[in-house]
């Protein structure tokens, strides 16, 4: 199975922000859109990093003014990006290997949408079961 | 405003589409304490199960029990089926908003996709979606021709759908006989000269996406030796040290089977099954008759992505075969329905979890929603698709209890039939289709075969004395 497939249910609107928005406006918007990060493009509309819930709370610690800090300066900048194409069994294993949580996909060039770890364990785990109820369902209707 | 789900007003739904998720979608509905729900369901073809009847390879047979739970769910006195009806055709979305409250698109994937090289569209080069549809009896690819002349036949891609494709391609007469395999299908492929057959996946054996025992089953054919290159399925360094990172045991056994396939002498079969990895069609190149001959590869060598996916890159190392049928087998792809919103991109209904949406404002479409193939693409097992619709029917009881919901001005099921009567006169409900499918076993069973399927519309109607 593939990331597209993930993508496939998510719409087509990517919510980001500018790096020149403040933390303020990001909380905002994790808040009003239920996420737990926003990938940060410039004006190209290029991903240029990522922030998250714990970039803000990290941030906080370190200063009590983060709300009014412009959203480049908090978010996270080395980005992986991955690609619709990338099978779901390898990033599963990298973002748990490299500990982070959400992955922006890039399409030649173009944000086309963020998975999270959840949606990868979820995708995955509803694969298995369905492959499980095949199976189950196979065998209780032969016995039957 | 009324509350609707009770006895006095049933919550009215309508599912377009008869295969899995269709009946699992119903499913959820049915179960549902506290509400009372009438289903419809419509399908284009007079009979139900979608891909379990018109996919799924007719040597499977233990795998179409899964039918057996569809007839249950069907049996719930709420639950109409109205075959031969199409939507978009028979019926559209202005009427289904007259009668119902909630409007459930479950058509699956009725397409192909494609592989964009020169030569695709000569003869003798067909999607493996027409031949699956051609041997299964699907009544609207019965007519369609395949050249079982030719010795050499290559299968491209290798998903479990190419693993169909290739076994059915290889099976003798005497295995085919004991499946449900369509009556000229088995005729034409018990006259089929194919020798050769070349599954060719453009990764290498560690990122091929068929399964384990879909590959196991290719080693145990009676009459066809399988066959693997000893320098296709030796791992690169790139597979290698991702294996050893993420050592998932299916793709273990996947590479351990297929280099045992390698070792494995030939045995005298008269076919041969052989499969490739790391390579790439780039043309397919046909004779004056515009028929094809031969087929252009291109070497593939894996890099990895920034996510951790090896992919295939070309190189400039390539080689010709000779084949008179080429089968692409990359994939199915979805179709738009009539006034129903597309997201061309992955050619799905645009959707969120299942909810419909609207592409101008981005917001939930009122009523509507999707689940499955035409959801989701085009993967999973038939068993998938019973957490996909759950998770469809879960935004659909939720926006039910917050009043989003179509106002119907018709709400009852004499009026649907009123219509669809008016319509498509010959439309097939279950008790049609349980008649047919006794029929259909009776069939095989003076021939000594599990069912011989009818394979279009007009036998249907006959054998029903209609
Ligand atoms: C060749 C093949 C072999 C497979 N083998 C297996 C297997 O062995 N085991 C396994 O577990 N899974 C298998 N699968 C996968 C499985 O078949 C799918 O997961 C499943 O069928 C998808 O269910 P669906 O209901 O979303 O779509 P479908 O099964 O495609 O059903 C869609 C239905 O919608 C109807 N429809 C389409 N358009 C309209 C319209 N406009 N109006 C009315 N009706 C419409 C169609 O006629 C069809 O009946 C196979 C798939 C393929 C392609
Ligand atoms: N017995 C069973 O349980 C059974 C039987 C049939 C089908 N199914 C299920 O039905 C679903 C659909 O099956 P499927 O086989 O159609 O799809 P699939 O599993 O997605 O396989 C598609 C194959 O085509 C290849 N491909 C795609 N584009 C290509 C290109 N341009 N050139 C060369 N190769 C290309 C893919 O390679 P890459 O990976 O490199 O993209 C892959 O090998 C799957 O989930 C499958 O498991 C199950």
């Amino acid at each position: 199975m593939k990331v597209s497939s993930i993508l496939a249910t998510k719409g087509t609107n990517v919510i980001t922000i500018r790096p020149e928005q403040t933390v303020k406006e990001a909380v905002a918007l994790l808040v009003e859109r239920n996420i737990g990060a926003l990938v940060v493009v410039n004006e190209a509309g290029q991903p240029v990093g990522i922030i998250s819930e714990r970039d803000i709370i990290r941030a906080a610690a370190r200063r009590e003014d983060v709300f009014s800090q412009p959203v480049g300066q908090v978010m996270t900048r080395e980005l992986v990006v991955g690609l619709p194409q990338d099978d779901l069994i390898s990033v599963a294993h990298t973002m748990t290997e490299k500990r982070f949580r959400h992955l922006p996909i890039v399409d030649q060039g173009k944000l086309v949408g963020i998975v999270s770890i959840g949606d990868v364990v979820k995708a995955q785990r509803d694969q298995y079961k369905g492959e499980i109820d095949t199976l189950t369902t196979q065998i209780m209707t032969d016995e039957a | 405003m009324t509350q609707i789900g009770t006895d006095a007003n049933p919550l009215r739904v309508a599912i377009i589409g008869a295969g899995p998720t269709g009946f699992y979608a119903a499913d959820h509905l049915f179960k549902q304490s506290d509400l009372v729900v009438e289903i419809d369901v419509f399908d284009r073809l007079p009979t139900p199960y979608g891909l379990v009847r018109f996919g799924v390879a007719p040597d499977h047979q233990k795998i179409k029990n899964v039918t057996k739970v569809f007839d249950k769910i069907a049996a719930h006195p709420n639950f109409r089926f109205y075959g031969n009806v199409e939507f978009g055709r028979h019926i559209t979305l202005s009427d289904l908003r007259e009668h119902y409250h909630q409007i459930f698109f479950a058509t699956g994937a009725q397409s192909d996709r494609r592989m964009n090289i020169p030569g695709e569209d000569l003869q003798g080069s067909h999607a493996a979606t027409e031949f699956v549809a051609w041997y299964n009896g699907h009544p609207d690819y019965r007519d369609r021709h395949f050249d079982l002349s030719q010795e050499r036949v290559a299968v491209v891609g290798v998903g479990n759908v190419a693993v169909d494709v290739a076994r059915i391609l290889c099976r003798t007469a005497d295995e085919l006989v004991k499946t449900d395999i369509a009556d000229y299908a088995l005729e034409a492929l018990g006259q089929s000269r194919v020798r050769e057959v070349f599954l060719l996946g453009r990764r290498g054996p560690a990122q091929a996406a068929f399964t384990v025992p879909e590959i196991k089953e290719l080693g145990e054919l009676a009459d066809a030796d399988v066959v693997t290159l000893p320098e296709e399925i030796e791992l690169d360094d790139l597979s290698r040290a991702s294996l050893e990172r993420n050592p998932d045991p299916a793709t273990i056994k996947k590479v351990e089977i297929l280099q045992e396939y390698a070792l494995r002498e030939p045995t005298g079969k008269s076919r041969r099954l052989t499969i490739r990895f790391l390579v790439s069609p780039v043309e397919l190149i046909g004779n004056e008759r515009g028929q094809v001959v031969r087929m252009r590869l291109v070497r593939n060598v894996l890099y990895e992505t920034e996510a951790g996916t090896l992919r295939p890159r070309h190189t400039d190392q390539f080689e010709e075969m000779s084949v008179g049928l080429v089968f692409r087998s990359v994939g199915y792809r979805g179709v738009p329905l009539p006034g129903v919103p597309f997201n061309e991109r992955w050619g799905v209904i645009l959707n969120e979890k299942g909810r419909v949406i609207d592409p101008d404002t981005q917001e939930p479409l009122v009523g509507e929603y999707t689940g499955g193939w035409i959801k989701r693409g085009p993967t999973g097992v038939i068993g998938t698709n019973k957490s996909d619709a759950a998770e469809t029917v879960k935004c659909m009881l939720e926006d039910l209890a917050n009043g989003l919901i179509l106002n119907p001005s018709q709400p009852d099921a004499a009026a649907v039939e009123k219509l669809v009567r008016e319509r498509q006169p010959n439309y097939f409900s279950y008790a049609d289709w349980l008649r047919l499918n006794e029929l259909e076993i009776a069939r095989g069973r003076a021939v000594g075969r599990p069912r011989v399927k009818f394979t279009s519309v007009e036998e249907m109607l006959t054998a029903l004395e209609r």
